[in-house]
C-alpha cells in the first residue's frame, strides 16, 4: 500500500500548505482525544461542547480577518481594543438613546469599517508599519473604550444577546435532540457531498491529477460521520441549549472567507501581494488597495467580535477584548501562516485556533491553573512554529511529510525530455 | 621542487599576483574556465568583457568571496601559493575588494565605516580617538574633505566611493580590486576617482580595475586582459601594443555569430508604438535623469533590441514607460495607434495592450510560492473570471494551453513555479504575459540565467508574437543575441539614446562604440 499515502492526502484538498494542515488535523484529533481520556469524557459532552464553540467563536472570527493580514505579512495588535470599542459605542447606543438591536449591530460594523479605514489608511496610502499602527490603535481604541464607557460597564438588551449567548429554537416534534440543529447537521453533510461530487468533475474536466474513487468516498464518509455525530453532540445538550447562534455566524464567516480568499480575484490579490508585492505591482495589482481593504475587514470583523462578545456577556466592560490579538495571531501561525506573508489559509487558522481552545479548555477542566496553561500554550506555539521553520531549513513541506516520507514511492511523473532546438522551430 | 622568488626572477617588473588556470562551476554553468591572470606589482591592471564574462567570477574568487576548494587553479600572491578561506584571509594579505554595490552602512559615521569590522579596540572596547584621528589621516590621503562624524548617506556617490578606498587602506592593502568604481559616479568624480587610483600607484599599491568604460581604460591602465564566455582571451599592454578603444572592443566581442536562432522572415508593418521626449528622473537623487529625452518608434511585427550596458539606463527606460514602474515621470508622451495614451499605473499599461518582462523573474516576475497556473493567469485575472470569481477549471485550462504551446518542463501546472529551471521559469513569465493579449511586450533580459537549448525556444516564442503583429522590445546585454534576434537596434548611454541601427548593418564594434561613448562625443573627434 506504499502508493497510497499521496492519495490519502488527497482527502484534505488541494494547494501548498496542504501538507501543514493534513498535519494539524491529526494534531486537533489526537489533542481531542487525549482530553477526552484524561478529563474522564468530559470534553466531548455536549454541555462543554456547546460552551467551547460560544467562547471561542469571537477569537476565531478574529482569526479569519488576522488571516488575511498575516498573508500580507502584517500584525494587527488592536483587533482586542476595536472590539472592545465596537462593544462599548454599541452597548452605549443601545441604553442611552434606545437604539433597536439590528441597527445597533449595523453602527457597530460601520464603526469597525471606520476604524479600519483609519487603520487602512495609514498603512497603506502613508506608509507607516501595520505593527505600528496597530500598536497606536491598541492604545487609542482602548483608551477610547474607557472614555466613552467611564471606564464603567454598560449592560445590553436581551434580543442582543442573542448573537453571543443565543441557540437554535426548540421546535417540531419532541426528538430528544434539538431539531435545528439536525437540520443543520444535515444540511452541512450534503453540502459536505455536494462539494467533493462537483469538485471531482471539475478535476475530470480539466484532466487534473484525481485521487481513486474509493478515497473520496471515504473521505466523504468520514467527514459526514463527523458532522452527524457533531450535530448529535450538540443537538443533545441541555434542553434549550444547541448549536449556538455564535457558531453559526462563524460557520457563515469561514465559508465566505474560504470563498473569498480562494476563488475571487481579491482574495488572489491578497496572496499575489504577499507573495512578492513587487511582482504584483509589476501584475497590474494595485498594492495599497489591497493592503486598505484587508485592514479595514480586520477591523469590521474585530468589531464583530466585540458585539458578540458583548452579547455573550451581558454587558460592555472595559477589559473586553483584552489580549485577543494574541490568541488570533496564534491561531494563524499554529494553523501554517507564514510571518514573510504569502501563505495561509482560512481553514488552517480554524484548525489553528481551535487547537488552541481544546487545549485551553481540556487543561481548564483537568484543573490545570490559568498560570499553568498560558505556558503550555506559549511552548506549544513555539513548538508547532520551530517543527515548521525546522522541517522548511531541511526541505521538507511538513511535519507530515516528514512522518510519511518512508512510506512514499518516487514521484512516477517525469516529463518527457523535448530535444528543445529541434522542436520548436517556427514553421514560417 | 621548491620554488623561491629570488632576485632573478623578480628582476624588472616583479609579479605580485597570478592566477592559473582558474576554473569555477555554478550548477549548469560554468562561469570560469582555465582563465589565467598576470598582475604586475604597482601597475593598473584593467579586466575587460562583456556581461556576464566572468570578470566579478574571477575577482570574487581572488578575494575569498568563493573560498579555496569551490574553484580549481592556483593562486600565486607575492610568490605564494595562497588558500583563502573568506574575505577576511584575503584582507589580511592585504588584497581588499570594493564591490559594485557600496558595503558602506548608511546609518554610520565615516568613521565607524571605515573601521567597521576593524575597530581600534582595547579589550573590546573602541578607541574611538584613534580611530578618529585614524580616519582623519586616511581621509586626507584619499583627498576627501569632510567631517568623520558624517554619516554615510548625507554624502554622495562620488564621496561614498573615496570613503570605501579609505577603508581599504586602513587595512594596508597592496593589491585593491575595484569592480565598475565609476559606474554610478558622474563626470567630475570619476575624474577624481581615477586621479587617485593613480595616485595609489605612487605609493606602490597595484589596482586590478573592472570597467565597461573604455575611454578611462584606456587612459589610466596599464595593461588589460579580456575575458569572453568564462575564459581569457588576451592580455594587452596598453602603452607598449598602442591599445585604443576599437582594439579592445574586438578582443570583448570577437565571436561569430553561430547559427543559435530560429529561421525567421520578418514581416514588418507600419509604426503602431511611439514614444516621444521620455525623460525620468532616478527614484531618489532628483538631479539624476535615468532617461533623457528618449524617443524611439515599433512598427508592427517589428523586434526591436535595446543595447547598452549596465546601468545604461535601458531597464529603467522600460519600466518607467510599463505604468511609471521606475523613478519620478518628467515628461514624454506614449502614442499608440496615433492616439496618445496615459499610463499612469500598471493597471492602465495591461489595459493598453502593454506587457513588461522584467530582467528579474525571481524578484519582479513571479511569487514564488505560487504554482504554475496560478502564475500564468495572474497578471489578467479578468478575462478568467465571472464577476470577481476566479473560474479555476478554465484557469487550468489556460495554464495547460500554454504548458503544451512553450514546452514549460513540468509534470502538472499544479507545480509549484520554485521547483522550475529558469528557463521554465521565463516560459511562466512569457505565459503571463502573452495571457494578456499585449500589442507590445517589453523583454527585459529575455534569456538571462538559461541554457543554450531553452534560449533557443525562447527566441522561437519571440519571433511567433512578431509574425503575429505585436511589437516586441528586446533589452539585451548579449550583443550577438541582439544582432541574431532584432530588426533594428537602439542603443543607450547614460540615459540617452545615442544610436538607431538596422540590425543587417550593425556588427558589435559598431553597438560598443554607441554603448560606450555619446553621439556628441563620437562627432566631436
Amino acid at each position: 500500500m506504499t502508493t497510497r499515502i499521496s492519495d490519502l492526502k488527497k482527502m484534505f484538498g488541494g494547494g501548498a500548505s496542504t501538507g501543514r494542515q493534513f498535519g494539524m488535523i491529526f494534531t486537533l484529533v489526537g489533542i481531542i482525544l487525549l482530553f477526552q481520556v484524561l478529563t474522564d469524557g468530559l470534553t466531548l459532552d455536549p454541555i462543554n461542547l456547546i460552551a467551547l464553540v460560544s467562547q471561542y467563536s469571537y477569537i476565531l472570527i478574529l482569526a479569519i480577518g488576522m488571516l488575511m493580514v498575516i498573508i500580507l505579512g502584517n500584525i494587527d495588535l488592536s483587533v482586542g481594543s476595536v472590539a472592545a470599542v465596537a462593544g462599548i459605542v454599541v452597548a452605549k447606543a443601545m441604553a442611552t438613546f434606545d437604539l433597536s438591536w439590528p441597527l445597533a449591530i449595523v453602527l457597530g460594523l460601520l464603526l469597525g469599517a471606520a476604524i479600519g479605514a483609519w487603520q487602512g489608511f495609514w498603512v497603506a496610502y502613508v506608509g507607516v508599519p501595520a505593527f505600528i499602527v496597530t500598536l497606536g490603535g491598541l492604545l487609542l481604541f482602548r483608551g477610547m473604550n474607557q472614555f466613552i464607557g467611564n471606564a464603567q460597564t454598560i449592560p445590553v438588551p436581551a434580543e442582543f444577546r442573542v448573537i453571543g449567548s443565543g441557540y437554535l429554537p426548540e421546535i417540531g416534534p419532541d426528538t430528544g435532540y434539538n431539531n435545528l440543529t439536525l437540520l443543520l447537521g444535515l444540511l452541512v453533510a450534503i453540502a459536505l457531498a455536494f462539494r467533493e461530487v462537483r469538485m471531482r468533475r471539475t478535476q475530470r474536466a480539466m484532466g487534473s491529477d484525481m485521487a481513486p474513487t474509493w478515497v473520496s468516498a471515504v473521505k466523504v464518509t468520514l467527514l459526514i460521520a463527523v458532522v452527524v455525530y457533531a450535530s448529535m453532540l450538540f443537538a443533545g445538550g441541555r434542553v434549550g441549549t444547541s448549536f449556538p447562534v455564535s457558531g453559526i455566524i462563524l460557520l457563515v464567516l469561514v465559508v465566505v472567507y474560504s470563498f473569498l480568499t480562494n476563488n475571487t480575484i481579491f482574495g488572489r490579490h491578497v496572496y499575489a501581494v504577499g507573495g512578492n508585492a513587487l511582482a504584483a505591482r509589476l501584475s497590474g495589482v494595485k498594492n495599497k488597495h489591497v493592503h486598505f481593504l484587508v485592514m479595514m475587514n480586520m477591523s469590521i470583523l474585530a468589531s464583530l467580535a466585540g458585539m458578540i462578545f458583548v452579547a455573550r456577556s451581558a454587558a460592555s466592560g472595559p477589559q473586553d477584548g483584552l489580549n485577543w490579538e494574541l490568541d488570533a495571531i496564534a491561531a494563524c501561525f499554529i494553523g501554517g501562516a507564514a510571518v514573510a506573508g504569502g501563505v495561509g489559509t482560512v481553514t488552517g487558522a480554524m484548525v489553528g485556533g481551535l487547537v488552541m481552545a481544546v487545549l485551553n479548555n481540556g487543561l481548564q477542566l483537568m484543573g490545570v491553573g490559568a498560570d499553568k496553561v498560558q505556558m503550555i500554550k506559549g511552548l506549544v506555539l513555539l513548538l508547532a512554529v520551530a517543527v515548521d521553520v525546522y522541517n522548511k531549513s531541511q526541505g521538507r513541506p511538513s511535519l507530515t511529510g516528514m512522518l510519511t516520507r518512508r512510506f512514499q514511492r518516487v514521484p512516477e511523473v517525469e516529463p518527457t525530455p523535448v530535444p528543445a532546438a529541434e522542436t520548436s522551430r517556427p514553421t514560417s | 621542487m621548491t620554488w623561491t622568488p629570488s632576485g632573478v626572477l623578480v628582476s624588472t617588473e616583479p609579479t605580485i599576483l597570478e592566477m592559473r588556470s582558474i576554473t569555477k562551476e555554478f550548477p549548469g554553468v560554468k562561469a570560469l574556465s582555465d582563465v589565467n591572470l598576470t598582475v604586475k606589482a604597482g601597475e593598473i591592471h584593467a579586466i575587460c568583457g562583456e556581461n556576464g564574462a566572468g570578470k566579478s567570477t574571477l575577482m570574487k574568487v581572488l578575494s575569498g568571496v568563493y573560498p579555496y576548494g569551490t574553484y580549481a587553479g592556483d593562486i600565486v600572491y607575492q610568490g605564494e601559493v595562497c588558500r583563502f578561506k573568506d574575505i577576511a584571509a584575503s584582507e589580511h594579505a592585504g588584497i581588499v575588494i570594493i564591490h559594485q554595490e557600496l558595503a558602506l552602512i548608511p546609518t554610520l559615521s565615516i568613521t565607524e565605516n571605515i573601521f567597521l569590522g576593524n575597530e581600534p579596540a582595547r579589550r573590546g572596547v573602541i578607541d574611538w580617538q584613534e580611530a578618529k584621528l585614524r580616519a582623519v589621516e586616511l581621509l586626507a590621503r584619499v583627498g576627501l574633505d569632510e567631517n568623520p562624524d558624517t554619516l554615510i548617506k548625507n554624502i554622495g556617490v562620488g564621496k561614498q566611493q573615496l570613503v570605501e578606498i579609505a577603508k581599504a587602506m586602513s587595512k594596508q592593502v597592496k593589491l585593491l580590486i575595484l569592480d565598475e568604481p565609476t559606474a554610478a559616479l558622474n563626470q567630475s568624480d570619476s575624474r577624481h576617482l581615477l586621479d587617485l587610483i593613480q595616485g595609489l600607484k605612487g605609493r606602490g599599491i597595484t589596482s586590478i580595475m573592472i570597467s565597461h568604460k573604455l575611454d578611462e581604460l584606456e587612459a589610466i591602465a596599464d595593461s588589460i586582459t579580456i575575458l569572453r564566455d568564462g575564459r581569457t582571451i588576451e592580455t594587452l599592454d596598453v602603452v607598449g601594443d598602442g591599445v585604443d578603444e576599437d582594439r579592445i572592443i574586438r578582443g570583448m566581442v570577437g565571436r561569430s555569430l553561430e547559427s543559435r536562432f530560429p529561421e525567421h522572415t520578418p514581416n514588418i508593418g507600419e509604426v503602431f508604438f511611439e514614444v516621444r521626449d521620455w525623460t525620468v528622473q532616478h527614484p531618489m537623487v532628483a538631479e539624476r535623469l535615468v532617461c533623457k529625452d528618449s524617443a524611439f518608434t515599433v512598427r508592427r511585427g517589428e523586434i526591436v533590441g535595446f543595447a547598452g550596458l549596465m546601468g545604461a539606463g535601458r531597464t529603467e527606460l522600460a519600466m518607467s514607460l510599463f505604468g511609471r514602474s521606475y523613478g519620478t515621470y518628467v515628461s514624454g508622451q506614449i502614442i499608440k495607434d496615433g492616439v496618445e495614451i496615459r499610463v499612469p499605473d500598471v493597471a492602465s499599461a495591461i489595459r493598453h495592450g502593454m506587457a513588461y518582462v522584467s530582467e528579474d523573474r525571481k524578484v519582479l516576475g513571479l511569487n514564488l510560492l505560487d504554482d504554475i497556473k496560478r502564475s500564468t493567469v495572474s497578471a489578467k485575472l479578468t478575462k478568467i473570471s465571472r464577476g470577481q470569481v476566479v473560474d479555476k477549471a478554465e484557469e487550468h485550462a489556460v495554464a495547460e494551453q500554454y504548458r503544451t504551446s512553450l514546452r514549460i518542463k513540468t509534470p502538472s501546472v499544479d507545480e509549484g513555479v520554485s521547483k522550475l529551471s529558469g528557463g521554465n521559469q521565463q516560459k511562466v513569465v512569457l505565459a503571463k504575459w502573452m495571457f494578456t493579449d499585449p500589442d507590445l511586450l517589453i523583454l527585459d533580459e529575455p534569456t538571462r540565467g538559461i541554457d543554450v537549448g531553452a534560449k533557443f525556444e525562447i527566441y522561437g516564442v519571440i519571433q511567433q508574437l512578431a509574425n503575429q503583429g505585436k511589437g516586441v522590445v528586446v533589452i539585451s546585454s548579449e550583443l550577438p543575441e541582439l544582432l541574431g534576434l532584432c530588426d533594428r537596434i537602439y542603443t543607450i548611454f547614460e540615459g540617452s539614446i545615442t544610436n538607431e541601427l538596422a540590425a543587417r548593418d550593425a556588427d558589435p564594434e559598431s553597438l560598443m562604440r554607441s554603448m560606450t561613448s555619446s553621439t556628441k562625443k563620437k562627432t566631436s573627434r
